[in-house]
This record gives structure tokens, C-alpha cells and sequence, in this order.
């Protein structure tokens, strides 16, 4: 014997389609800026028609059930493109929380036997509430995508190469040194030697927070690789507690040009290039009385 | 928390910072946590295939420290001695995580085992 909700869904389908979408309207989240009706009932009827016409006896209160395959995959297609939309969470899953309400309303209506219809009723609401739960997981990765994304953007606009003064570039770097983060930092930087035909590059590293030994060699790489560009590379920037960290860990950077701050790489520059960088004396006013 | 990917490294590193700050500890010792901190994961990451880390805050007489505990179930090391020593690596690297991390803490304690995994419990303590 056929499960009777099940029987009830398939015969309702089609009013179960119509309660589904009259609800997700009446939702005043509803983004018809994100969404157009007409997608979301395309969205919302291969739902439905996935879920129903894999339900049965055997799966119902199994929502883990591989039958429900399709339904997860669909669910979270749905769950990761709205994430990327920019979606709210409510928003998101009022989608599957509005089919439960009109899964259940329906079998209310149709179920005569209060008993049985609160039996079918827990199942119903147990199954849904899993697929809840799998939405709201795809989401919050949609959401982390977003994240990474963002991240590696931010890797590329964060590596501005200045040229300070004629023959002089300057790259602040402010964040943690990643491998990703040196490569960027590294090609960025070697171009601008290259374009600005730059004698001096300074790195700056007041911004980076801890420089651990992974930090270090991607520096002392990055020295190696200006070094072999004909340039000399000075890094600046090391605050104290950072000095006396490096030292403890073991790092010789003895062989690398280290400053302070980055006034002072500036000066060592100068001098590196010969220039002489002085206040102009004023001229002496000279009062003459006749 | 658990540390699995690259990406998790940073978001550890500033929860670490976070405890460190809350128990008032000076820069020079944030900076020396954090940075034995950063190592112990790396390594976790790149040789033990990823783990996890607890953080816990101590307390003694008129000082307060923070505890790390790595714990992966890598492949462990065969020679914990020789892995402690300055410029020992597998990895071509520079081999100065372990043995610098041990000089930037006031604890350091070792566990490894081929097959099981390794356990490193830091601490580092707030005047220490
Ligand atoms: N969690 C771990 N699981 C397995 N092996 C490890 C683990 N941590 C460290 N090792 C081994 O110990 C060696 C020494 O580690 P250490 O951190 O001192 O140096 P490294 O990682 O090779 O270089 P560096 O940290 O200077 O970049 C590693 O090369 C690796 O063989
Ligand atoms: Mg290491």
C-alpha cells in the first residue's frame, strides 16, 4: 500500500505548485529585483516535480536517501546562485520552509483521520527540515566563494608599486604573505623595476602582521629576484617586536638590506644613487638703508 | 577549530591574537605567539595533512598565559630529535619552524608517532 501523503501529493500537484508560489509572493522579502515570477516558478516546479515524483514509502522519512539526489542537487543549485545574488538567508530559505507549509497545508486538507494525519505530518516535517538544513549549508559555501573571491581581488589591487623618486620604487605590503600574495608582489614588482628602469626597490612591511619563516623566505626570494634584476632591494618597515621574533626563530637576514621605517630606506636610497637630498637655505633678505 | 586549508591560516591566526589581546599580553609576546602559532600551523598543513587546533586560556598566580594544542593525524615523525634540530626539513625549506617555535614559547611539548599523528602543545604566558 502506497503511503496516503504520497498519494495526496501526486494527485495535488498541481494546487500544491500554485499554494507553493501564492506563498513565496506573499513572502515581502521576495527580491522581483533578483528574480522575475517567471523563473521562479520555473525554479519552483522542477522542485516540486523532482521531490514528488521521487517520494515513496520506503524513502519518506529517509531525506539522506540517495533517491533524493536530484532534489539536492536542484536545492542547491537554487541555494548558491541566490547566495551569489547576494540573497539573505531568510530569503533563501523561505523557499523550502514555503513548500513544507504547502506540503502540509494540503494534507490537512485532504486527511481526514487527525491521527494519521499527525503521523504524516511529522514525517513531512522532519524530511523537509533536512532539506532545509542542506540548503542553508549550500548557501553559507555560496557565500564562501563569494569570500575567496573577493580575497583574491583584493590580493590583486593590494600590491601598488610606487616610484617614489627618480630610479626608486616602493611596494607597501599590508596583510599576511602568502604564496599567492608573494607571486603577485614578486611580478608586480620586477615589471616595475623593468618599466621605471628602477636602481632601488623598497619593500615596505609595516603592514604585515607576523613574519614567520614562510614570510621570510618569500622575502628573501623576492630580494634574490630583484638582485638578479640588477636592482637592489631594501626592505623597511620592521617594527621591533617583529626584529626580535625573527631573531629568535633563526632567520639571517643579514645579507638583505633592512630599515626600520621607510624614511630611512629613502635616505640609504639616496645615498645609494648619489643624490644629495637637502633643505634649501633661504636667502637672506638684505636690508639696505640708503 | 579545524585547519584544513591554506585559507584558514589567517582567520586562525587573528582568533589567536584575539585571546592574546583579551588577556592584556604585550605586543612583543602577541607577536611571538603568533608567530610560533603561524609555524606549528603550516607545518600541520603542509605535512600532517591538516588537523586541529584548541585554544585555551590559563591562569596562575599573577599571570595568565594561552595554550595551543595541534593535532593531526598525519604521518608523524620518524626522529622528533632530529626534526627539533636548527635547518633539519623534508620539505626544502629552511627548517626552522619546530626548533624556532620552541624558542619563541615558554612550553613546548612534542608527541608524534609514524602512522598516528603528531600532537604539539604550546604556551606561551602573558608575562612569561
Ligand atoms: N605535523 C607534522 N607532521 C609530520 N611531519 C612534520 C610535522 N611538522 C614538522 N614535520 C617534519 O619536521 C621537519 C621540520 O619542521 P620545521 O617546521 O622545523 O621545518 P620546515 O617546515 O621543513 O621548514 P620551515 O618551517 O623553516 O619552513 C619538517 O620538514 C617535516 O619533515
Ligand atoms: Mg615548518
Amino acid at each position: 500500500m502506497k503511503n496516503e501523503s504520497i498519494k495526496i501529493f501526486q494527485k495535488k500537484k498541481a494546487a500544491i505548485l500554485e499554494k507553493w508560489l501564492t506563498l513565496q509572493l506573499e513572502e515581502d522579502g521576495l527580491r522581483e529585483d533578483l528574480m522575475s515570477n517567471a523563473d521562479l516558478r520555473i525554479q519552483s516546479e522542477e522542485l516540486l516535480s523532482s521531490l514528488i515524483d521521487n517520494l515513496s514509502d520506503s524513502n519518506i522519512d529517509q531525506p539522506q536517501s540517495s533517491d533524493f539526489e536530484t532534489v539536492i542537487e536542484i536545492l542547491s543549485s537554487i541555494s548558491i546562485s541566490r547566495a551569489k545574488q547576494g540573497y539573505t538567508p531568510r530569503e533563501t530559505g523561505s523557499f523550502i520552509y514555503s513548500l513544507k507549509e504547502a506540503l502540509l497545508k494540503t494534507l490537512s486538507e485532504e486527511m481526514k483521520d487527525p491521527a494519521a494525519l499527525y503521523k504524516q505530518s511529522m514525517t513531512i516535517n522532519k524530511t523537509m527540515d533536512s532539506f532545509a538544513i542542506a540548503t542553508f549549508e549550500t548557501f553559507i559555501k555560496g557565500r564562501e566563494e563569494v569570500i575567496l573571491r573577493q580575497t583574491d581581488e583584493i590580493t590583486e589591487i593590494s600590491t601598488p608599486v610606487i616610484q617614489v623618486w627618480d630610479g626608486i620604487v616602493a611596494l607597501p605590503i599590508i596583510g599576511t604573505l602568502d604564496s599567492a600574495r608573494t607571486q603577485v608582489v614578486m611580478e608586480n614588482l620586477l615589471q616595475a623595476i623593468v618599466e621605471t628602469e628602477s636602481r632601488i626597490a623598497i619593500l615596505d612591511i609595516s603592514g604585515v602582521p607576523a613574519v614567520d619563516s614562510l614570510v621570510a623566505q618569500h622575502l628573501i626570494k623576492t630580494v634574490s629576484a630583484t638582485r638578479l634584476m640588477g636592482a637592489e632591494c631594501i626592505i623597511s618597515g620592521i617594527r621591533p617586536e617583529i626584529a626580535q621574533t625573527v631573531v629568535h626563530l633563526g632567520i639571517d637576514l643579514s645579507h638583505i638590506i633592512t630599515k626600520s621605517t621607510l624614511e630611512s630606506a629613502l635616505k640609504t636610497s639616496f645615498a645609494m644613487l648619489n643624490l644629495d637630498v637637502t633643505k634649501k637655505q633661504k636667502p637672506k633678505t638684505q636690508h639696505t638703508i640708503n | 577549530m579545524s585547519i584544513i586549508k591554506e585559507h584558514d591560516v589567517v582567520p586562525f591566526r587573528n582568533r589567536v591574537k584575539e585571546y592574546a589581546v583579551k588577556i592584556g599580553m604585550s605586543l612583543l609576546n602577541q607577536t611571538k605567539l603568533i608567530t610560533g602559532a603561524s609555524e606549528l600551523v603550516r607545518n600541520m598543513l603542509k605535512y600532517g595533512g591538516g588537523g586541529t587546533v584548541k585554544i585555551e586560556v590559563l591562569s596562575r598566580t599573577r599571570d595568565s598565559g594561552i595554550r595551543l594544542t595541534f593535532e593531526d593525524k598525519g604521518p608523524g615523525i620518524p626522529d622528533v630529535k632530529k626534526a627539533m634540530l636548527d635547518g633539519f626539513t623534508t620539505g626544502n625549506s629552511m627548517g626552522l619552524g619546530l626548533p624556532g617555535t620552541k624558542r619563541l614559547m615558554n612550553e613546548f611539548d612534542i608527541q608524534s608517532e609514524v602512522g598516528k599523528g603528531t600532537t604539539i602543545t604550546i604556551i606561551k604566558w602573558k608575562n612569561g
